[in-house]
């Protein structure tokens, strides 16, 4: 069972505290007079902000391959040849993903390989009722600490008026703290957080995490974060959808001896179906607005399994590796489906030119119905040293852009304390402004299998 | 007042229409309420139409019909027999089991039908003997609109029943009683009873049709010309037959620090609404609405929220249908209808402007245009009346509102709709600009 993140919250305004705190950083409330928060990792129960069941327990059945000519092999990563890097590509689908040893200390090291890829990927016919819709996020959450009832709450805003059965608060209006406002999880190796951010209404950003293990039982972490696009209807609704979806059908292929990256290819997929059948239900009355377009989002993934670090994504939320001996220089994994990354590929803009333009953060792929073509991208890696990822959606790295950069902000511990890593990554961003929704989860790679506990 | 025994009171949906996206000062939060009942009229499954009740099975509901028979009435002498034959289709037009009294109006108020303060019951019958006591009605005396209205309310207050309205016909000012009696009485009347106003001919006040309409939550008009009174009448009495629920008031609650700005209908016709409110509670009000049957109105609300800074979202208004009961209690219509306020930094969301809004926006800016372009001509500034009538030309075209456009047109010739380029016409007809400026709060909705 997953693990949940224990948070103590302000019993003013819901905030998380940290421990020692003696008063509410957000709204200045004297903890004095309540009791100390437990130090570390208490069971409470986190405002029923738990994103998704993120496995453990039954996963539906193993799914087929959907695309006929991409028949899944069942093979372990471990039985690939990891040092065949310079060979040519092998012939015949399924391409087992060459893994060659990225030696994360050369600069350029970063975009190894990528299997081959077909021309497109045939989407059609989806069956969206193939993938689980997402559970309510508002459905009514187990209460914080110790509350009044529902319907009894006192606003956090005014102190002075009840909360009303719609959420609002019956004296200055004010909306209530939702559960994805701040999420966090802890699932075996691997640690989410996710925050509204200071400037946004709500949290449209989504993460899954989890842990499985391959058939000949070596273990298996995964990442899924998403990044709502903001300007489609339901973005929150839509990322919810795509980590769920692409979570399970990684939770499901792994163990069944899939290769990581073909499971992440298909991942995508499958999380693509899940946001286009968004598309198709009927909006709720409050958003019947004249101006609907799909629901749509960015996807990134990472799968840590068997020595092998695959990544997956569509749009800008990105992948950041951060070798554990912080003399070794960390890389970025990942390569933005945005304006000012295609600009900078074309060679008509420097970076600094092109994400220095206001288009900078326009993205040119995403999952949704009106995209026009859907790309997953996938890469794996093979490093030669143990590291951690750092999976994150614009909204961290906008405040620490280059891989140096999140280097710095990343604890020294990240790996053995994934989740106050992600907690210290989200509180830069916040600290940075908090512009924009900040989702990171933190993914340990513990270092190739042969050389295991080295470094 | 309303009878809620009866199972057949309206379906009420309400429906919000906004951008609640403000920008980090923002305080002025715009909504457009589409209120909709429904299903009022399906009783028993097997009847449809609202005004086929079958007899006592429709609303209990009682009417005053109000005639002005001063002088004036006798020139043309077809007038008189116009109104009279216009009062009889609406008798005709009564449902059955509909109580029912004629009012013959002057300086005085007098029972013409059936008399001695009393309703009759609508039937074979007395339908034949109102009309019979119709034909002897005759023009002669003045005009005093005020004490009709209370001879109508105190005929009506005797009635236990559902629905009460009233219709009244006017030809002439209301000059046999000082303008306070009129407001006096009208202030009486409110929310007691509904009221549809008209005035035929050419020599009545629009202000003075429109004022009674408005405060009796009625309509008003014109019929020009005397022979479409019976068309009128009969059309406006089926309209009365179809209401199922009376004194419905929309409820607006408001967060503490918040002002509203104005409530006011804006479809089917501009009705303001703000001064008629009433405290319901804390930091609750409602306005009247007046009788429903399956129809749909739209309201204009405009609420100042204090701002709450950036990602903070709020609510600015909750909208719900209620009937007040004589108790004191409520009767809550329908699911209420949330306005929210949120805060943004995203220009683009905060700077968008709802369609519903900017369009009855601009239905309010006309109807004012008009009123104030023809308040201009009258007082000789031909250059204001000018700038008023093309600006509301303009409107009247951008908007899609083809019968003001239509009716603009027998005012000013109109050099250019788009720019709002227009001449004021040299000789106007009396009855053409009386039936611009009443019915220049007419509106019309958005083209979905």
């Amino acid at each position: 069972m997953p693990r949940q993140a224990a948070v103590p919250r302000c019993p003013g305004c819901e905030e998380p505290l940290e421990p020692g705190d003696r008063y509410c950083g957000a709204c200045g409330y004297d903890l004095s007079a309540v009791p100390a928060p437990p130090p570390d990792h208490p069971t409470l129960a986190l405002n029923g902000s738990v994103p998704a069941p993120a496995g453990g327990v039954a996963w539906p059945p193993a799914r087929e391959p959907e695309d006929p000519q991409r028949s899944a092999a069942a093979h372990t990563p471990a039985d690939l040849p990891g040092t065949d890097s310079g060979g040519s590509p092998p012939p015949a689908p399924p391409p087992p993903p060459r893994a060659p040893a990225p030696a994360p200390g050369q600069s350029s090291g970063v975009r190894l390989d990528r299997p081959r890829e077909p021309e497109e990927y045939p989407l059609q016919a989806p069956d969206p009722r193939r993938t689980p819709a997402p559970a309510a996020p508002q459905a009514p959450a187990p209460a914080p600490a110790a509350p009044p009832a529902a319907g009894d709450r006192v606003c956090v805003a005014c102190r002075a008026g009840r909360v009303d059965h719609d959420g609002y608060c019956e004296n200055c209006g004010h909306a209530q703290p939702r559960e994805r406002d701040h999420m966090e999880q802890e699932y075996g190796p691997v640690a989410a957080v996710s925050d509204r951010g200071l400037r946004h209404h709500r949290n449209e950003d989504a993460f899954c995490v989890g842990d499985t293990t391959l058939p000949d039982g070596a273990p298996a972490a995964l990442a899924v974060v998403c990044d709502g696009v903001s300007s489609a209807t339901r973005p929150d609704d839509a990322s919810l959808a795509a980590s769920r979806a692409a979570a399970d059908a990684l939770l499901a292929a792994l163990p069944r001896g899939v290769h990581p990256q073909q499971a992440l290819h298909d991942a995508i997929l499958a999380a693509s179906h899940a946001v286009n059948a968004l598309a198709e239900e009927p909006a709720t009355a409050r958003e019947q607005a004249p101006h609907q377009n799909a629901p749509a989002c960015t996807l990134v993934a990472a799968v840590v399994a068997a020595g092998l670090l695959v990544v997956g994504w569509v749009g800008d939320s990105r992948v950041y590796w951060v070798p554990d001996d912080r003399a070794a220089p960390p890389a970025r994994l990942t390569e933005d489906d945005s304006w000012a990354a295609q600009m900078v590929a074309a060679g008509l803009m420097t970076e600094a030119e092109a994400y220095a333009d206001e288009r900078a953060h326009a993205i040119t792929g995403w999952l949704g119905a009106d995209a026009y073509e859907l790309e997953p991208h996938t890469a794996a890696f093979k490093p030669d040293r143990p590291g951690v990822l750092v999976v994150c959606t614009d909204g961290l790295w906008n405040y620490a852009e280059s891989p140096g950069e999140m280097a710095r902000v990343l604890p020294r511990d990240a790996a053995a304390r994934p989740l106050h890593a992600a907690r210290v990554l989200v509180g830069h961003a916040l600290d940075g402004g908090g512009h924009d929704n900040v989702t990171v989860a933190v993914v340990p790679f513990p270092g190739p299998p042969a050389r295991a506990g080295s470094a | 007042m309303a009878n809620f025994s009866k199972p057949n009171v309206p379906r009420f949906s309400v429906d919000v229409y906004q951008n609640e996206y403000l920008p980090e000062d923002g305080s002025d939060v715009d909504a457009i309420v589409t209120v909709t009942a429904t299903g009022g009229g399906t009783l028993g499954g097997a009847l449809t139409a609202l005004r086929h009740h079958a007899p006592g099975e429709g609303p209990s509901a009682a009417v005053v019909l109000m005639v002005d028979c001063s002088g004036s009435m006798d020139h043309p002498p077809a007038k008189m027999r116009n109104a009279r034959d216009a009062t009889a289709a609406a008798v005709a037009a009564l449902r059955d089991g509909v109580r029912f009294a004629v009012v013959a109006g002057t300086h005085v108020a007098r029972e013409v039908y059936p008399g001695g303060g009393r309703l009759a019951l609508a039937g074979a019958g007395t339908r034949e003997e109102a009309r019979q006591a119709l034909r002897r009605l005759d023009a002669g005396g003045g005009t005093a609109i005020g004490t009709w209205l209370r001879l109508a309310d105190r005929l009506l207050s005797a009635a236990d029943v559902a629905i009460r309205h009233a219709v009244l016909l006017t030809d002439g000012r209301n000059e046999h009683e000082p303008a306070a009696e009129l407001t006096a009485a009208l202030d009486a009347c409110a929310g007691r009873f509904t009221c549809d106003a008209r005035g035929v001919g050419t020599d009545w006040e629009v202000k003075e049709v429109t004022a009674i309409a408005s405060a009796l939550l009625g309509s008003a008009d014109i019929v020009a010309d005397p022979s479409g009174l019976t068309a009128d009448f009969t059309r406006m009495m089926e309209t009365a037959m179809g209401k199922e629920v009376a004194d419905v008031a929309l409820r607006l609650w408001t967060p503490a620090g918040a002002t509203v700005r104005f409530v006011k209908q804006v479809a089917p016709s501009v009705e303001e609404l703000t001064g008629r409110r009433t405290e319901s509670g804390p930091r609750a009000g409602d306005y009247p609405l007046g009788s429903w049957g399956d129809e749909s109105r739209d309201y204009h609300v405009r609420v100042r929220v204090p701002p709450a800074g950036l990602g903070r979202e709020m609510l600015a208004a909750r909208v719900s249908l209620v009937i007040p009961g004589a108790d004191g209690g409520v009767r809550g219509l329908g699911t209420p209808g949330l306005v929210r306020a949120v805060w943004t930094d995203d220009l683009a969301a905060s700077t968008a402007i709802n369609p519903q809004v900017a369009h009855y926006t601009g239905q309010a800016e006309l109807a004012q245009a008009i009123r104030q372009g023809l308040e201009l001509r009258r007082t000789g500034d031909i250059d204001g009346a000018t700038a008023k009538l093309g600006r509301a030309v303009q409107l009247a075209g951008a908007l899609g509102n083809a019968d003001t456009a239509k009716l603009l047109a027998k005012v000013v010739d109109v050099v250019d709709a788009a720019a709002g380029t227009v001449r004021l016409k040299a000789a106007v007809g009396e009855a053409d600009e009386m039936t611009l400026e009443t019915r220049s709060t007419r509106t019309v909705r958005v083209k979905k």
